[in-house]
């Protein structure tokens, strides 16, 4: 923001362009969790026990496992964009909140990706019948 | 920024359901980002390891904390998912009257406690 012509005064003062993609992604995202987040409660239920033999043989089966991917994948985006949110509103320095976004953004392709990894490594490699 | 006009500051509104279900919203949200997605790493990290991390995770998680943080997290996914619904409704334009609103509001709040309480219910009794 430059202060000496009068467009100066007003550039960067305006939107960033990024509003409604940000909102549609929040809200396509949010729908997701809301079918998947059921599934996986339910199934945290429905689950004879919750020891490591059960659980990992539950993640065997395919469409668990897909499932639980979506799950992450979803709402790990919608709460990426949830904490972005949060960090444009009480963080008030520039600088500070285009570098916290970007290490947020990091964190949880980076987290992300270790959680998908887990749910295929539990899902690939334990025996037995996947039916 | 200096001088710039400046929206009618917090403190001046009267506290409703609305505004608790509002900031609740919020405080859910950063809180499911930021310990749910931490315990639930946690366990998926511990199932892939397997043995003694999957025994210090069902350790943690059966401790008094443990239980706390646990039905913390139960709570704040049902109640975000409950005012989620209500942001949903609101974005088409829906259920701004007062009363309705209203109305709207305390049931978000009333369904994500009771919700929590089936779902460990459920646990318990299945």
């Amino acid at each position: 923001m430059g202060d000496g012509t009068e467009i100066g005064k007003v550039r960067g003062l305006g939107p960033g362009h990024q509003g409604a993609h940000h909102w549609l992604h929040q809200r396509y995202t949010a729908f997701g969790n809301l079918f998947l987040g059921a599934w996986f409660v339910t199934s945290l239920l429905l689950l004879s026990s919750l020891d490591m033999d059960t659980v990992r043989d539950w993640l065997a089966k395919p469409i668990p496992a897909t499932a639980l991917i979506l799950l992450i994948v979803s709402t790990f985006y919608h709460a990426r964009l949830g904490l972005q949110v949060a960090i444009e509103d009480y963080v008030h320095d520039e600088g500070s909140k285009a570098g916290l976004i970007g290490l947020l953004s990091l964190v949880f392709v980076a987290v992300g990706t270790f959680a998908v990894f887990c749910v295929l490594k539990i899902s690939l490699t334990t025996g037995g019948s996947i039916l | 920024m200096t001088n710039r006009p400046l929206s009618p500051h917090l403190g001046v509104y009267k506290w409703g359901p609305h505004m608790l279900v509002s900031i609740l919203h919020r405080i859910t949200g950063d809180g499911l980002a930021l310990v749910g997605m931490v315990v639930l790493v946690w366990w998926l990290g511990a199932l892939a390891y397997g043995g003694s991390a999957y025994e210090t995770f069902a350790w943690a998680a059966g401790t008094p904390i443990g239980y706390l943080v646990l039905i913390g997290i139960s709570w704040a996914f049902f109640n975000h998912l409950c005012s989620g619904i209500r942001h949903f409704v609101l974005d088409i334009g829906a259920g701004f009257e007062l009363h309705e609103n209203r109305r709207f509001s305390v049931a978000t709040l009333v369904a994500g406690i009771l919700l929590t309480a089936a779902f460990w219910a459920a646990k318990v009794l299945l």
